[in-house]
């Protein structure tokens, strides 16, 4: 069957995955994350332009590793038994104790500092391939109606932000035909003017677009008043019920049970509100067997995580001192395998054409 | 409302926006009826933009700016009705389709506004297929917009509002970025919305030749006050006209024709008066300006340095990514011309320019300039010297907060005694205050900021692509009076173009690029004249006489020493 899974299963998939990358520093763990969400990034992307950006995502990954090490060169604590760099280092007054200006760089902390940037970038990762995987405008298709306020300006920001690079790029051209090198810091001005002048102008017709095609109307009789009494209530019985949650003197009932009824509260008014915006949907993304599978493959691997932070901690992080390889956990690898069946279970995604839609014929 | 109400009235309007001194709109009295095709016209800046603006309540609601008087469509008053309450009547397309676009495939851009008006879901999957058909788009419904060309986004576009069935279509310059092809493919999409399903249209655009036969009314916009009337009476005093009607207002015929069908019927005295110079003209083509009387003095120029080309490209190719953007291109530019580059949307004509200038992507090839020199070698600051390039978006090479201070950062960075830019600036449009932010200035005076930053450095070979967009009739003109001047010494000048009227001219020579190659290269007149989407509109009226523009045909009866009345 050829269809789109609906995008709400797959950013649950991939937070589910995000989430599970940042308990851990194990490098087998983290390279099967990695594996799992190229490999169903592969199979399960269309031809969009949502689609072929996931490239760029390994590219910021790239860059946070190495910009994690080079901070940890440069003002890292450095420890271990085998030198790797020599680097000489600054003496600091006993006030800056907690930074090492310079130093030798040792194999272990090299190691760590790289594994920590891996985590990170492991979990931007995880996010590009929900963007790969789920345009995010489709996903906003779902957002509350009631927020439409929020909802323009998030549709605005997921539009031209990709259109930035663009512009950016046009412009450092430009740059050069006064007869500057394309990259100078001198040159920020001269580049960032006309850049955030053209995302504003861009910005502004996507807003005055939206507002003219009829986003947000609602006809004249609203139920305002009730909306905004839920919805302040709701927000008030949340307040009061993570302060309850946190604070471990206060009586139970204030906690959890005053948080879930804010937050039920909360949805009401949203309810309320959102019956106010009158709005259809072409379309409707179907929630099936598959969606469920997908969140359950994601949760398995989540929770395959959680169990093994609890039972054996030891098994998620990296031994540096001694230096030794890394355990192979069974449970999470396990679930994380678990995690890679929605590459084959899922339906396939309609094809968008490639780069060049057909030339018409003359009508 | 009473079915001989008019659809959309304007009595007493007038906008002043904050900061302005003067009001944008002054007492304005409008009022369109039910399927007719309005075209407004006027100069940039003189509030075309602000009049389209109201009839859907985005001015003021969107811009700011105060409203007085009235503004009704359908009976709703945009005082009270903001533009999405009006979403359901009146759609609004814009210059640049792509700003607009809020999905990311066709057919979800189609459905977006039924969904925003709350249509079942039977209906809106109906009236997709059917808008889908009636533009002539169906089978690119999942394509992302983004792959489209031009036209197929405009046509989507308008597509897209068109599904929610509006009773007026509101369209800003929807043809300006567009090839000839692009543009009569919406045009013909435009004319039939109002002749089969009866949608109001009211459409403002510069290139007047592309829709004026279409109008069923004109109103022309002069300084904020609007007056409107059937085409050939409005256009008898416009202070913007298209070819076909700047013909008929010189030689005098009456009723004005508006048709290039109309206007050849009423040349047929005037082409049998031009005949036998044609004929002559023909026989000796290369030289037929010259036997013309025009431009001579810069024929005789060309002609002694055609010897040694301005730039010469031998093998220029670039790719991005699995693309060929320009495939093994060789091309003589000769010094002392105005080379008019054309070719549809995506035919590789900014690709060449940037590789010929040497800024942009070149993967195979050999430029070089008349002194031997390849621009690509050069660093940034000497190439600025040698070969002058202003780019699709003019606007990005400026980035301060006033013009003086834009010239004087122009005079150091070239090294050039200082007030060289601003001198230049006051020869190309003069009385441009210095304390003005570029943002501000008209299309045109960005563009003559532009030129002069470029020329400061003073190149001898100048690259332009598509200066035309967004320029009325006598900015367009006096653009051709400085590229002309410019190859008149001895410069060698490039313009890519989409606009066949311009072409006619300000170019000496014409180059048609189709899928990166250089598919045409001669003079205009051989060129554009047996082209029929090229053609210019007064070569088209007064073929076979192979005369290319108003000027031309004046020069001609002026060496005939004929009066123009007894035309």
């Amino acid at each position: 069957m050829i269809r789109h899974l609906h995008p709400a299963a797959w950013w649950l998939w991939a937070l589910a995955l995000a989430a599970g990358a940042s308990m851990t520093t194990n490098p087998v763990l983290l390279a099967a994350h990695v594996g799992v969400l190229v490999a169903v990034v592969l199979a399960r992307r269309d031809g969009s332009p949502w689609g072929r950006a996931f490239r760029l995502y390994a590219v910021l990954g790239v860059v946070i590793v190495l910009v994690r090490l080079v901070l940890h060169a440069l003002v890292g604590l450095k420890f271990g038994d085998i030198p790797l760099l020599p680097v000489p280092e600054a003496h600091l007054p006993s006030w800056a104790a907690g930074i090492q200006l310079g130093g030798t760089v040792y194999l272990e902390g090299a190691l760590g500092a790289g594994l920590e940037g891996a985590r990170l970038a492991t979990m931007i990762l995880a996010i590009g391939a929900a963007n790969a995987l789920a345009s995010p405008k489709r996903l906003l298709k779902v957002f509350p109606a009631a927020l439409h306020e929020i909802g323009a300006a998030l549709v605005v920001a997921v539009t031209v932000a990709p259109q930035l690079a663009g512009s950016v790029q046009r412009v450092a051209r430009a740059r050069q035909l006064r007869g500057e090198p394309a990259l100078r810091l001198k040159g920020f001005r001269s580049i960032a003017m006309p850049v955030l002048q053209d995302t504003l102008d861009r910005s502004l017709a996507l807003a005055a677009a939206m507002d003219g095609r009829g986003y947000g109307r609602r006809p004249e009789s609203t139920n305002g008043r009730a909306t905004g009494a839920l919805t302040l209530l709701g927000l008030l019985g949340s307040c009061v019920g993570i302060y309850g949650l946190l604070d471990t003197t206060s009586p139970a009932a204030l906690g959890l049970p005053t948080l879930v009824v804010g937050l039920l509260l909360c949805v009401a008014g949203l309810w309320s509100g959102g019956r106010s915006v009158p709005r259809t949907i072409y379309r409707r993304d179907p929630w099936g067997a598959p969606e469920w599978l997908t969140i359950a493959c994601g949760a398995a691997a989540l929770v395959a995580m959680l169990v093994t932070v609890r039972r054996d901690p030891a098994a998620l992080g990296m031994p540096l001192a001694p230096l030794g390889l890394p355990a192979l956990p069974v449970l999470p690898l396990a679930g994380l395998a678990l995690a890679a069946v929605p590459a084959v279970a899922t339906p396939v995604p309609p094809l968008v054409s490639a780069r060049r839609a057909p030339r018409e014929v003359a009508a | 409302m009473t079915a001989y109400d008019p659809v959309i009235s304007l009595s007493h309007v007038t906008i002043h926006y904050p900061d302005a001194a003067e009001a944008a709109l002054r007492d304005v009295d409008l009022e369109i009826e039910e399927g007719e095709l309005v075209l407004v016209i006027g100069r940039t800046g003189s509030g075309k933009s602000t009049l389209l603006g109201t009839l859907n309540g985005h001015v003021p609601h969107f811009t700011g700016g105060r409203l007085s008087g009235r503004v009704r469509v359908l009976g709703r008053d945009t005082a009270t009705h903001r533009p999405r309450d009006l979403a359901d009547v009146i759609g609004v397309v814009g210059q640049d389709p792509l700003a607009g676009f809020v999905t990311d495939t066709v057919e979800e851009e189609l459905a977006y506004g039924m969904e925003q008006l709350a249509l079942p879901p039977a209906t809106m999957r109906k009236r997709v297929e059917e808008t889908l058909d009636l533009l002539g788009i169906a089978d690119l419904r999942a394509a992302p917009l983004r792959d489209l060309s031009g036209g197929q986004q405009q046509r989507v576009a308008i597509g897209s509002v068109l599904a929610a069935h509006p009773r007026i279509l509101v369209l800003d310059e929807p043809t300006s970025a567009l090839d000839p092809t692009g543009a009569e493919e919406v045009l013909a999409a435009l004319t039939r919305l109002v002749h089969d399903l009866g949608v109001t249209v009211v459409v403002a655009e510069h290139r007047l030749e592309r829709v004026v036969q279409y109008a069923d009314r004109v109103v022309e916009v002069v300084d904020g006050t609007v007056r409107d009337g059937i085409p050939s009476a409005i256009f008898e005093t416009a202070s913007v006209a298209p070819p076909v009607l700047d013909l008929g207002r010189y030689a005098g015929w009456s009723p004005l024709p508006v048709t290039i069908r109309d206007a050849r019927r009423a040349a047929a005295p005037l082409r049998a008066r031009l005949g036998d110079q044609g004929t002559s003209a023909s026989r000796g083509r290369s030289n037929q300006q010259t036997s013309l009387g025009v431009h001579i003095s810069l024929t005789s120029a060309s002609r002694g340095s055609s010897a040694s080309p301005g730039v010469r490209a031998r093998g220029v190719r670039v790719d991005y990514g699995g693309v060929r953007a320009v495939a093994d291109v060789d091309l003589d530019l000769p010094a002392g011309r105005v080379t008019a580059l054309m070719g549809r949307n995506g035919a590789g004509k900014s690709s060449l320019l940037w590789a010929l200038h040497g800024t942009g992507t070149r993967t195979a090839g050999r430029v070089s300039l008349a002194d031997g020199r390849d621009p690509a070698g050069l660093k940034p600051g000497v190439r600025r010297g040698a070969i002058g390039l202003v780019p699709q978006t003019a606007t990005d090479l400026l980035y301060l907060d006033t013009v003086a201070a834009e010239c004087r950062q122009a005079d150091t960075e070239s090294s050039r005694d200082s007030g060289t830019c601003a001198r230049l600036l006051e020869e190309l449009a003069p009385g441009i205050p210095g304390d003005r932010h570029p943002r501000d200035l008209s299309e045109g005076q960005k563009l003559a900021l532009v030129l002069a930053v470029q020329l400061t450095a003073g190149p001898q070979v100048l690259l332009l692509d598509e200066p035309t967009r967004g320029l009325d009739y006598p900015a367009k003109a006096r653009l051709a009076d400085t590229l002309r001047g410019l190859a008149d010494h001895g410069h060698t000048v490039v313009v890519s173009t989409h606009d066949v009227e311009f072409v006619a001219e300000s170019a000496d020579e014409v180059v048609v690029m189709a899928e990166g190659e250089v598919v045409a290269q001669g003079p205009t007149a051989e060129i554009v004249a047996s082209s029929p989407a090229f053609a210019p509109q007064v070569a088209k009226i007064l073929a076979p006489v192979p005369l290319l523009t108003v000027a031309q045909v004046r020069a001609a009866l002026a060496e005939r020493a004929a009066p123009r009345e007894t035309v």
